[in-house]
């Protein structure tokens, strides 16, 4: 199955089904998220669609909820809750005491006064209290207290009511609380049972209150959710079924719905289900029709691929059933920007992240933070850029800036000292900088570093030299090799549509440019990778082009092999003649193909002169617009070939600042505490560590990474796209509950 | 008891973070350092008497190698306990949640 090589195929289709079952019919639909409804009453207005009451009912109905949501209405009845719940608190405590009080009371009762005052008083309040009854009444009282929980209870018998009175205002000074007590033992139990019967009422009622306050809310808020969604749902259906027709009799919907050829028994599937659940007895009829028009775009995607489909589309959404660039670029676009990022280090660090952001995905979707969606929903981009960068970071041998030594450096200092070599001791001592001859033997060992780039480099002083020079030619191989795929996928794109003029038309000669002068430039660079020569007389590789385009032979020592010029001659005025074939073959072509259509329709329509001399004058504007856009076409494509070959050299550039950010960091921050090493160098080192991890993640993780992946995505928007790709299609937007509730 | 919080759950988070980077990597600079890697002659502070009063060549060099390397070695150890610390604060960030809860 091809479908994510290209867009799936879709198919109109007509849906009859009556108006009951017409909601439930919708709702399955909606479930499904397979289909797109298409506009069938395009020309009227919103308020003159046969549904704007309902649609406005239900907007209504989302406003209200909108504002319930604030918990205006809730907040009283929250609000009146708890103050119930505060006065029960207190009468509570009140019984309580009462309770305490009845009960210490009987341990007093062989005091024979019977004055007294009874109360309750804080505890620490107490001894005050006794205090001043002492300073008030020179012991003309009798206090007794006891202290069952926080609070006192205390009696005090007195003789004489003034006193009673004199204490009573002491009481309240005290904020004690006092409570009357029956004289009489008989009296006492009743109270006591009374106070009981109504301590135990009094729990239950608080705790009704508590178990409905909790009921209350958490239904609200369950409700509150379900409610919000359901109207959203409705809402949908209803702006749904405006884009339907209605027929005469009022009975029947019609719609007509894109869906996928592949999808079509799901639907009928669906349709029948919901039509059962209205309980009418016709099943909807679903009826596939022909149609001119153009499809929309649908590329099937899961949680994978989706993250680089979304980076395609925002570009252009592909045409109907045009190649999806999307699945190369699962491979390319990461490989792009790990050659830009180029370092183990940092590409572990930035694996380790996106795994961390993979693991706990639907913790940072709660969030709902725009960035952290964003990142969220590229987690995996990211994690296929972490893993492609530890290669590249292999392949050039850079972690944090320093090389790892695995296999032993083919590169051997020693054999430069004597007997083997010129060095002596005194030569150290005067050079600042000393060259290792390869020539001497020795001291290259012959056999190139197994895996990536030879350790030696880090140390040496003249490694841009080296680096910049591989970088830059690495550069124009990938770009040269990533367009030639561009052009082999319209290649594909011909065939599939069956438009094998345009292969030979405009395939065969693009390819033939390219391959000649760029595919001839890879050839010279490899060339002369490969092949051993004195590096004092070899010849320069760009010197060699500028002067094979100007058909210059005349300076010396021009030459990598034999044949070149001959070769070198005939592959430019190939690529020249290209340009004329590309100019004008499919324009005359169509010249021809119309002026033998116009020769034979025109006996047909000599009654019809004014048809006729419309035509010809169509035939004019459409000559015309096919030569300019044409030569606009050719024009692009060949110094398309030159700018874009150079575009691509942004590889180097960016690994380059890459490496030398780096490596800046490096030196600037963690040197400068490695180098202490006296007492406290280990402490400056951890604390200097930690600003090394900090600059380390803003710059070179966040900012070279956001800029890398910027230059990759432009290299396959522009030069890798502009080979193959058309983008002017319009994306499939199927009717899904599933993707309404994922974007609130 | 009184509180050892001082940090939130952010904070505490980004404390383990960086520590457990700061352990590995400094513990494998110190390794690097130990075993005398040629391509971090630049990190070495070497100067130009230890190269020309060495009795047993490159034996100075190498002595300073070794202390970098014990350097870094202190180092990872310091922010073991770092990494302690921020675990102990992210418990007693978590331990808070469900007590106010």
């Amino acid at each position: 199955m091809d479908s994510f090589f290209r867009s799936e195929e879709m198919c109109l289709v007509q849906l009859f089904f009556q108006t009951e079952s017409a909601h439930n019919c919708i709702n399955e639909l909606g479930h499904l998220g397979l289909v797109q409804f298409k506009d069938l009453n395009p020309g009227t207005v919103a308020f003159q669609r046969r549904f704007v009451k309902e649609v406005k009912k239900c907007e209504e109905m989302e406003r209200i909820l909108r504002k319930y949501s604030r918990f205006d209405k809730l907040e009283q009845e929250l609000k009146e809750i708890n103050s119930n719940r505060d006065t029960l608190r207190q009468n509570f405590t009140q019984l309580m005491e009462i309770n305490h009080l009845l009960k210490v009371f009987d341990a007093f009762l062989f005091y024979l006064h019977d004055r007294f005052v009874a109360g309750v008083i804080k505890h620490e309040r107490f001894p005050a209290f006794e205090k001043i009854l002492w300073r008030l009444f020179h012991g003309n009282f009798v206090l007794r207290h006891e202290d069952p929980v926080k609070k006192d209870v205390f009696v005090v018998f007195v003789q004489g009511d003034q006193i009673r009175g004199k204490i009573r205002k002491l009481c309240d000074g005290f904020h004690a609380s006092m409570y009357p007590c029956p004289n009489n033992a008989y009296a006492r139990k009743e109270m006591r049972t009374n106070v009981n019967t109504r301590i135990e009422d009094l729990r239950l009622v608080l705790k009704r209150t508590e178990e409905f306050r909790e009921t209350t809310l958490t239904a609200a808020a369950a409700n509150l959710q379900e409610w919000a969604s359901k109207v959203k749902k409705m809402k949908a259906i209803y702006y749904t079924l405006n884009l339907c027709n209605i027929d005469i009799t009022q009975k029947l919907i019609v719609a007509e719905i894109w869906c996928p050829v592949s999808d079509l028994n799901s639907v009928h599937t669906a349709l029948i289900h919901g039509s059962e659940q209205s309980g009418s007895s016709l099943s909807p009829v679903v009826n596939r029709i022909q149609t001119q028009q153009t499809p929309p775009t649908f590329n099937r995607v899961n949680s994978f691929t989706s993250g680089f489909q979304s980076i395609i589309d925002a570009y252009g959404v592909g045409n109907y059933q045009e190649i999806n660039p999307a699945p190369y670029t699962m491979v390319t676009f990461p490989f792009l920007f790990a050659v830009m990022f180029g370092d183990c280090g940092h590409g572990l660090v930035m694996t380790l992240l996106a795994l961390w952001l993979i693991l706990h995905q639907e913790h940072f979707r709660k969030l709902k933070n725009e960035l952290i969606d964003m990142l969220v929903d590229g987690r995996y981009i990211i994690f296929l850029m972490g893993l492609f960068s530890i290669y590249t970071g292999l392949i050039y041998n850079d972690c944090f800036s320093k090389s790892f030594n695995v296999f032993g450096s083919s590169w051997s200092v020693r054999p430069m000292f004597h007997p083997h070599g010129p060095w002596t001791n005194d030569t150290l001592h005067d050079s600042g900088h000393l060259h290792l001859d390869p020539l001497v033997s020795g001291v290259y060992s012959g056999n190139p570093y197994p895996f990536g780039v030879d350790p030696i480099w880090n140390i040496a002083s003249n490694k841009l030299s080296f680096l910049n020079s591989y970088k830059m030619k690495m550069s124009v191989i990938m770009g040269v090799a990533h367009m030639l795929f561009g052009v082999t996928l319209s290649l594909v794109n011909y065939i599939f549509f069956r438009n094998l003029k345009d292969v030979a038309l405009q395939f065969i000669p693009e390819v033939i440019f390219m391959l000649s002068l760029f595919g001839y430039l890879i050839f010279l660079i490899l060339y002369k990778w490969c092949v051993v020569m004195k590096s004092e007389s070899a010849p320069s590789i760009l010197l060699l082009f500028i002067n094979m385009m100007l058909f210059d032979y005349s300076s010396e020592g021009t030459v990598l092999y034999r044949t070149q010029k001959p070769v070198q001659i005939f592959l430019v005025v190939v690529a020249v003649l290209m340009v004329p074939w590309l100019l004008f073959a499919k324009p005359l072509l169509l010249y021809r193909k119309h002026k033998q259509l116009k020769f034979l329709s025109l006996p047909f329509c000599l009654s019809l002169f004014f048809g006729v001399k419309k035509a010809f004058v169509s035939l004019q504007v459409s000559m015309a617009d096919i030569f300019v856009y044409q030569g606009i076409h050719t024009i692009e494509y060949c110094l398309g070939c030159i700018s874009n070959t150079a575009s691509y050299l942004r590889l180097w550039a960016l690994s380059l600042a890459h490496a030398e950010l780096s490596e800046v960091l490096w030196k600037m921050v963690l040197q400068v505490a490695l180098r202490v090493t006296s007492g406290m160098g280990s402490v400056l080192l951890a604390v200097t560590f930690a600003a090394f991890a900090v600059l380390t993640v803003t710059i070179l993780l966040v900012m070279e990474g956001l800029s890398a992946f910027l230059h990759a995505l432009r290299l396959h928007w522009v030069e890798f796209q502009n080979k193959f790709y058309k983008g002017s299609g319009y994306k499939f937007t199927p009717l899904s509950f599933n993707r309404m509730r994922d974007m609130q | 008891m009184v509180s050892c919080l001082f940090c939130g759950p952010k904070l505490a988070a980004c404390g383990i973070v960086i520590s457990i980077w700061g352990v590995i990597m400094l513990a494998m600079l110190g390794i690097f350092f130990t075993t005398h890697s040629a391509v971090l002659i630049d990190d070495v502070p070497f100067k130009e008497e230890d190269m020309h009063n060495d009795q047993d060549p490159p034996h100075n060099i190498y002595k300073l190698y070794n202390q970098v390397g014990y350097n870094c070695f202190i180092a990872a150890g310091i922010y073991v306990l770092v990494a302690a610390l921020s675990f102990c604060q992210i418990k007693l960030n978590h331990r808070k949640e469900y007590m106010v809860r």
